[in-house]
């Protein structure tokens, strides 16, 4: 269900396996315009993240001290929107080839939060998220795909609002 | 026996019945159009209210499922009583005899494999898997889904595929096994009777197997 008053945010970070700007990576980067229109368009689809190129977020590096983290963060009206553009649209191709440009991490790469509407988190939010999914696994403020958590309900009327 | 696997066995035994088990049959092929009872009992060779009375056992043993639409696509006053029609009913049913649970190995296998991090690796054996399947003497390539139980049905120039044989791991690890299952079906192509001209892609709809097929004959 769409909340009016609460946002999914999504974050997932990645390492590339080469240069954006060389042969490994050649075939994610060609099809970057096209997911992200897709996405831009997608029922449910609230806003995300770009560089000053202001096309996507890949000139973006959430770790001063690692050149190759690349990081998508954005927000849906609900876990179901998000669940069907990353599953079942054209993204679906993108992610079955995920291991032919990203390493494959070893932690959590990826964490989902409730945010009030109107809200854009920042990439020092998001990166908080993952570190918080590290330390204490899922939970309200942070949690995956897996273990969704509902919005948190406030100004509900009083008594019997379910 | 436990309760789980007498249930089971209750829906099976519904489809003892022979011309019950032919309705159901009618039904399922018929997917993802549902079925009334006249297309039904034409289908079968029995009688409109022969037909209405197995397919509502059917619905009562939880294997079929109703839903109402109107036929013509007219609305409103004189538009008649939207018509009652049937089409599989969702979720699985499996039956082992002694009790076997593949399921639940399939399940840590994929965690592994996801961990580690091994989709290409995973989609190669795959793709070889389709391959030893068919070498050079499988069927046509409709033939050979339907065979393997995706339930092959053309969209204009598209043949897409209404069962996902792997439904309940691809949707636990959806990158991992529709990115398996996509090669295990490139895998099969090429052995199949005029299988060089097919193509297939990840493609989803709503519902249904992420799989797409193309001919370069076009809709056979």
């Amino acid at each position: 269900m769409a909340d009016t008053e609460f946002h999914l945010a999504q974050v997932n970070i990645g390492r590339i396996l080469g240069p954006l700007d060389g042969p490994v990576l050649a075939g994610f980067v060609a099809q970057l315009p096209e997911i992200n229109a897709l996405a831009d368009g997608a029922p449910g689809f609230v806003w995300r993240l770009v560089d000053d190129g202001g096309a996507d977020s890949t000139s973006l590096r959430p770790d001063d001290h690692d050149d190759m983290l690349l990081i998508n963060l954005s927000v849906w009206e609900s876990v179901q929107a998000l669940k069907d553009f990353t599953y079942r649209s054209d993204h679906l191709k993108v992610l079955s080839r995920r291991r032919e440009w990203f390493e494959r991490l070893a932690e959590h790469h990826q964490a989902m939060w409730w945010v009030p509407a109107g809200h854009l988190p920042t990439t020092a939010e998001a990166m908080q998220r993952i570190a918080l999914l590290r330390r204490h696994g899922d939970g309200p403020e942070a949690f995956t795909f897996r273990e969704p958590h509902p919005a948190p309900r406030t100004n509900l009327p009083t008594t019997t609002a379910v | 026996m436990n309760s789980g696997e007498d249930e089971v066995l209750d829906s099976v035994a519904v489809l003892g019945d022979p011309v019950r088990r032919r309705l159901y049959q009618e039904v399922v092929a018929a997917a993802p159009a549902a079925v009334g009872r006249d297309g039904a009992a034409a289908a079968v060779g029995i009688s409109r209210s022969l037909a209405a009375f197995h397919l509502d056992r059917l619905v009562e043993a939880g294997l079929l499922a109703v839903t109402y639409q109107r036929l013509s696509g007219r609305t409103g006053p004189g538009a008649g009583r939207p018509a009652k029609l049937y089409q599989r009913a969702p979720g699985e049913r499996e039956l082992s005899l002694p009790p076997r649970s593949y399921d639940s190995v399939a399940r840590v296998l994929a965690d592994v494999v996801d961990r580690a991090g091994l989709d290409l690796e995973l989609q190669s054996a795959a793709r070889e898997a389709g391959a030893r399947a068919t070498a050079g003497d499988g069927p046509d390539p409709v033939t050979e889904l339907r065979e393997r139980g995706y339930e092959p049905y053309w969209d204009e120039s598209a043949l897409r595929l209404h069962n996902c044989p792997f439904r309940s791991l691809a949707e636990e690890f959806p990158a991992l096994i529709c990115g398996m299952n996509l090669a295990l079906i490139e895998g099969l192509l090429p052995g199949c009777a005029g299988g060089e001209g097919w193509t297939a892609a990840l493609d989803p709809l709503p519902e249904g197997c992420c799989v797409s097929l193309r001919s370069e004959a076009g809709a056979l």
